[in-house]
């Protein structure tokens, strides 16, 4: 009998162990404490990170009892306030006072203490560091400081599965985790995301069926090279680009009035069309007119760096401005290019990365000698639409070096663009990062923990550049790759592309994304290269099937097992509905434009001064070009791409949030360009005088771009029956759904046109419509 | 649905799911519909907290925000300052001012004449509470209401300080408070938006409020303020184009439904379901939403109480009403903003008109909650964004005159939501400049705020970019003295 409560006993308590484990257990520490050796960078530092450094970390200023836990030396160091003790003995956890302080039962003396507000360690942390102190403690520097290295192809199982380097990556993770690939995606599905995947456009109905009846085996690779050769490429990689730049037509702040960016925008569209490799994407975009006998182009380029909000307020107190903008400049930096939260190092030391306020200073640096002031005009006419310093575009500009920029009218067209005062403004790092509290004076520099400066290299942003595009350097290639990862997959490798310090995730694949890395720098950093070989493997072609076993499995999907399904963005929606109905306007860059927008919505927020005081709607074709031309007011961001969690670019961002609500059910069945695109392409339709069931399966083709199976088929036909009765008993009703926007009907308003638009409405609802399959 | 949801929770992460069961299943539920990422372990955890459950017991479950944009005089309003028309036209002394940074629009002022305010103060109510005479129906409920007459800011421009307000943060993109209480209590109503916007202006000096102000920053797009505005679409595209009657439109959504179903059994994607769910949450608002916006049944009486204004559909009236009918169905947080409070001149005059869009109506929202036992549960606040100086922008006349931004004290008031009713808190100088006792801080009003719906402002935090943020960034401490 005791026996058997002994068992019971060691039952319940293995049972929840176990619960706890893979309770807590959560993805960082996936692994573990089983049987394999823990990984410091994997497994510990994670812990420490977050609940430790905020108080034992790099921050000087906010460090308790003098112990830094995030270098091994300090650690292993007798404590100062009990020289008898010591946070870390190697191999000896019950000397150790990190891991007596984490187990310990003793609220007293428990860590993190409950003044923290951080969560106390789990079950399973404990165990880790437990562990990891009873190996030896070991301590790695930051697998994101690490220079990238390619490792040999991982072994894998299936031998038949993989089409290129990518995939061998990819099903070593599967198999690890006893999931297996799905099947390849029915070739209409392909075709349709490949196809808004290079281009942001659904496939045409002729291009669906000839991909789908071509036996050419090399059909898809010709298509992706087709698609990447289309104009509209460059307009679909801008977008993201746009975000991180904080590309808006206002100024920003207040009144937020209208500013002239737009050219710098067009030269983005262009220079992905022209592949420019991204080293030179981006040198020209930081420091283009600091390279010698600099082109208008490579000028034109750094406009990146004006994008940032700037005040017309009247009153502000200018210096207080100007930093602000030279702030804006560096935190860009950080995220855009170098995935790290350098904007935490402004007030104070880092708290989680091994970056100073020193250093924040010294990087900002590269950019405070800009011949520029905080205020320099209020809200007014041309002048103030381009700040100082900046560019004339001419008209021999348009026919000449910058042929890219669409606009027939440059008559005072200005952008801003970056230059340097003649002698370079004095830095200091600022205390508490308040603009004038001047402490010690410092140097352009970068931190040293990502990669020394090396010496030889101009201290100017093209010496900034280089160090970014130097071999060594640990994140800049790392960062991009993972951003194209998260554009294609819908996540990163890395999950936080923001963060790839201490408190960011860890790569998911750690190998996959360094052989990119390297693979991406090796080959000149060719960015339709790395598309393309995404493009061509096979995790991208997978079918985005999802199993119950694999939903219970890996329902995030981490380990790409089935291909996502995303929820197009803003812009591509947009774009969906106007070329599904033969509305959109295929023009390459130019002025931004206003199309349908509810009343009232600048005119409600605006103090009455400045050329967007109201919203002056265009009209033509105006109303019909891709979404990336929306024009957009900082202040008052077009609603239904915010609503579609589009970027209000009030600052870097590198991420949209991906939601799923009922404001935006609403715009899909109200938004008056989705009811113009339905009539549009009922018209359209209803000209062929097709049979209902060749109309229905038109319109399905040209929305969903795949032919509807029986059961779709049937439901639409029967819904199309039933409108088409209704419009019939009710021609009064007819014109009312027929007349939309400015869209002028070809066909007579007949029942049957009305009931088309019924239609295709409920097609344009399909959760599929919207979605990348 | 709701089931079928909750079951699917249940199934992807049934540890999980359990572990909340003990906290309040019901509560979850509810708010969790809403919060994308709770069911699969994406949504974000922290310390002790779980979306859609507070901390504490909360004393207040919604807020009513009514923002006076511009700034308000707080020497015209409820800081009583006779100092100041003893010594019209005199020089601001330097020891008061103490060298505090002023705008660009009176640094280059040769002098600083000290102006006292053109109206007259009197005391009201049993707390004895100063309030100047324009506002008359205010002065009525005057012990309702927790005068703060110490609130402090950083910012002395109106877009940081507008922005430094609503999220916690003078730059950045960061969520607006509404988001923040959005995300920390979810929501009370499956038909209606948790934090709703109503927007108005008056005749006085303007600056424009704008959307930035009720955005989610990095919280989830759900969180975002949605506005509401009068005519015929009170929520952005939630009417249905000419020619679809209800029935048209159900009819159609079935279809939709229909379709997704096919599309839900065949790829298994959870996104569906919920897509499903949110196109029923949508048919829902379409007729919910416009029920709240009719005021047409209200009877007389509650029309004489916030004044005919009210029936007219845009004005700060009318957005009071409304917000009482938004807090009857359960939503969070309503923020109005009532505009044109800049009086750099003509102040006088302005402030008056001003006074008059929103005291009779002010007054009766507080009367009209009490009235049906709401308000001890909705915490309503009164204020802009800064204060204004005591000295003389521009000419002065006798009745002519104006004040520039002053951040070093302002006043505002709350009531209900388990603050001290007849009270008076903070005080400041005879000049009406500096702060002599019982500062507040922009932070610990926010602390305050979330504090009274039931959260350390310390530990509603949400990881972004690898750090905890929160409403209060760094500081703020809970006023305790106000709370009842």
């Amino acid at each position: 009998m005791k026996k058997f409560y002994i068992v019971a006993l060691f039952c319940l308590v293995s049972a929840i162990v176990l619960f706890a484990f893979m309770y807590f257990g959560g993805e960082k520490t996936n692994d573990g404490a089983g049987g394999e050796t823990i990984s410091y960078n994997f497994q510990v530092r994670p812990i420490l990170s977050d609940k430790c450094y905020a108080c034992h970390g790099p921050d000087a200023n906010k460090r308790e009892a003098g112990l830094r836990l995030d270098i091994k030396e300090e650690a292993y160091k007798a404590l100062k306030d009990n020289p008898q003790a010591h946070a870390i003995v190697p191999g000896k956890p019950n000397l150790s006072e990190v891991y007596l302080r984490v187990s310990t039962t003793d609220t007293s003396i428990l860590m993190p203490p409950a003044s923290s507000n951080l969560p106390t360690l789990t079950e399973a942390e404990v165990r880790i560091i437990k562990k990891w102190i009873e190996e030896g403690a070991k301590y790695e520097p930051h697998w994101a400081f690490v220079p990238p290295q390619k490792s040999p192809l991982p072994a894998i199982k299936n031998k038949t599965w993989p089409k290129n380097e990518i995939d061998h990556f990819v099903l070593s993770k599967m198999e690890e985790h006893g999931l297996e690939p799905n099947e390849e995606a029915d070739k209409e599905r392909l075709l349709r995301r490949i196809a808004l995947d290079i281009t942001g456009l659904p496939p045409t109905p002729g291009m669906v069926d000839s991909f789908v009846n071509s036996k050419d085996p090399s059909a898809y690779e010709k298509m992706i090279d087709a698609l990447l050769q289309q104009p509209a490429y460059g307009e679909r990689m801008a977008i993201p680009w746009l975000d991180v730049a904080r590309y808006a037509d206002s100024h920003g702040y207040q009144d937020d009035n209208y500013r002239s960016q737009w050219p710098w925008r067009d030269w983005v569209i262009h220079a992905f069309n022209e592949n420019l490799p991204y080293d030179k994407f981006v040198t020209w975009q930081l420091a283009g007119d600091l390279i010698p006998d600099a082109t208008k182009e490579q000028i034109l380029a750094t406009g990146f760096n004006r994008n940032h909000k700037i005040t017309e307020e009247g009153g502000v107190i200018d210096e207080e401005y100007r930093v602000e903008y030279v702030v804006d400049r560096t935190n860009t930096l950080g995220t855009a290019i170098l995935g790290m939260t350098i904007e935490c190092a402004k007030c104070h030391d880092h708290k989680y990365d091994p970056i100073s306020q020193k250093d924040f200073f010294q990087l900002s640096a590269f950019f405070n000698s800009i011949k520029e002031v905080g205020l320099e005009s209020t809200v007014g006419g041309h002048q103030t639409f381009a700040k100082n310093p900046r560019i004339d575009i001419t008209q021999e500009d348009l026919k000449g070096v910058l042929n890219f920029i669409t606009s027939s009218d440059t008559a005072g067209l200005q952008v801003s663009v970056m230059k340097d005062m003649d002698t370079a403004r004095k830095t200091y790092i600022l205390s508490r990062g308040v603009y004038d509290q001047h402490a010690e004076e410092v140097q352009p520099g970068t931190p040293k923990s990502i990669m020394d400066f090396p010496s030889g290299l101009p201290k100017n942003r093209l010496g900034l550049s280089e160090w970014l595009f130097n071999a060594k350097n640990p994140l800049t290639a790392r960062v991009f790759v993972n951003r194209i990862w998260q554009e294609i997959f819908g996540r990163g490798i890395v999950k936080s592309s923001n963060d790839f310090g201490m408190q960011g995730e860890l790569p998911v694949n750690p190998k996959l994304l360094d052989w990119l890395a390297v693979d991406f720098r090796e080959n000149g950093w060719n960015i339709k290269r790395l598309v393309k070989q995404i493009y061509l493997s096979a995790t991208y072609r997978q079918s985005s099937t999802i199993s119950p076993e694999k939903l219970k499995a890996d329902p995030q999907n981490i380990y790409l097992s089935y291909a996502p399904r995303i929820r197009m963005n803003a812009e591509m929606i947009r774009d969906m509905a106007l070329a599904s109905s033969g509305l959109l306007q295929p023009i390459i860059g130019g002025p931004s434009v206003k199309p349908y927008q509810p009343p009232g919505l600048w005119e409600l927020a605006t103090s009455g001064r400045g050329l967007l005081a109201t919203y002056k709607q265009d009209h033509g074709d105006k109303l019909y070009r891709r979404g990336l031309y929306t024009f957009i007011k900082r202040t008052v961001p077009p609603p239904a791409m915010m609503i579609f969690d589009a970027s209000n670019r009030d600052q870097c961002e590198v991420k949209r949030s991906r939601t799923n609500t009922p404001l935006q059910a609403l715009i899909m069945m109200n938004d008056p360009t989705i009811l113009e695109a339905s009539v549009a392409l009922a018209d359209h339709l209803a000209q062929k005088k097709e049979k209902p069931e060749a109309a229905v399966s038109d319109a399905f083709l040209r929305i969903i771009n795949r032919h509807p199976d029986k059961q779709e088929q049937d439901i639409l036909l029967a819904y199309f029956n039933e409108q088409q009765a209704y419009f019939k008993a009710n021609p009064a009703t007819i014109e009312k759904v027929t007349k939309v926007g400015e869209y002028k009907m070809k066909s007579t308003p007949a029942p049957e046109v009305a009931a088309l638009a019924r239609l295709v409405q409920v097609i344009y609802n399909m959760d599929e419509a919207i979605t990348k399959t | 649905m709701d089931k079928e949801l909750l079951q699917h929770g249940l199934n992807i992460n049934r540890r999980k799911f359990l572990s909340r069961m003990s906290i309040g299943l019901g509560s979850a539920a509810l708010g969790s519909l809403l919060i994308p990422g709770l069911f699969d372990g994406t949504a974000e955890e922290e310390a002790g907290f779980i979306p859609g459950i507070p901390h504490f017991a909360p004393k207040a479950k919604r807020v009513i925000y009514l923002f006076q944009n511009g700034a308000p005089s707080q020497l015209e309003t409820f800081d009583y300052k006779p100092t100041l028309n003893k010594m019209m036209g005199q020089d601001l002394p330097e020891s008061i001012r103490q060298g505090q940074r002023l705008t660009g629009m009176t640094s280059g002022q040769k002098s600083f004449p000290l102006v006292g305010s053109y109206y007259k103060f009197n005391q009201h109510g049993q707390s004895g509470a100063w309030v100047s005479e324009i506002f008359p129906h205010m002065a009525k409920v005057v012990d309702d209401l927790c005068i703060v007459r110490s609130l402090h800011t950083e910012a002395i421009n109106h877009d940081p300080a507008l922005t430094f307000f609503q999220t916690g943060a003078q730059q950045g993109n960061r969520p607006s408070m509404g988001s923040w209480v959005s995300y920390g209590l979810g929501t009370e109503n499956k038909n209606l938006p948790a934090f709703c916007v109503l927007l108005s202006r008056g005749k006085g000096n303007g600056q424009g409020v704008y959307s930035k102000l009720w955005s989610n920053g990095f919280l989830d797009s759900i969180h975002q303020g949605v506005q509401f505005s009068s005519g015929e679409n009170p929520i952005l595209y939630l009417q249905d184009p000419d020619g679809m009657d209800r029935e048209a439109r159900r009819k159609m959504l079935d279809k939709v439904a229909a379709l997704n179903e096919i599309q839900l059994k065949n790829f298994g994607d959870p996104e569906i379901a919920t897509k499903i769910q949110q196109y029923e949450m949508a048919y829902r608002m379409q007729t919910a939403v416009p029920e709240i916006m009719d005021v047409s049944k209200e009877p007389d009486d509650i029309v004489k109480l916030y004044g005919s204004e009210c029936l007219v559909p845009g004005t700060y009236a009318a957005n009071c009403l409304l917000a009482r009918k938004l807090s009857e169905n359960g939503v969070r947080f309503i923020q109005l903003y009532h505009q044109g409070w800049d009086q750099h001149g003509n102040l006088p005059n302005e402030m008056r008109g001003q006074a008059k869009d929103v005291d009779q109506s002010s007054a009766a929202l507080i009367t009209d909650l009490k009235q049906r036992g709401l308000l001890d549960e909705t915490l309503v606040i009164w204020g802009g964004e800064f204060g204004r100086t005591n000295y003389c922008q521009g000419a002065m006349s006798e009745d002519n005159y104006g004040r520039d931004h002053h951040p070093r004290c302002f006043s505002i008031w709350m009531a209900g939501g388990g603050i001290k009713p007849g009270m008076v808190y903070g005080e400041t100088d005879e000049f009406g400049y500096n702060i002599v006792k019982n500062p507040v801080h922009i932070n610990d009003f926010h602390a305050t705020i979330l504090n009274q719906l039931g959260f350390d402002h310390e530990r509603l935090t949400y990881r972004f970019q690898g750090r905890r943020y929160r409403l209060t960034d760094v500081s703020g401490t809970v006023v305790r003295d106000i709370i009842s």
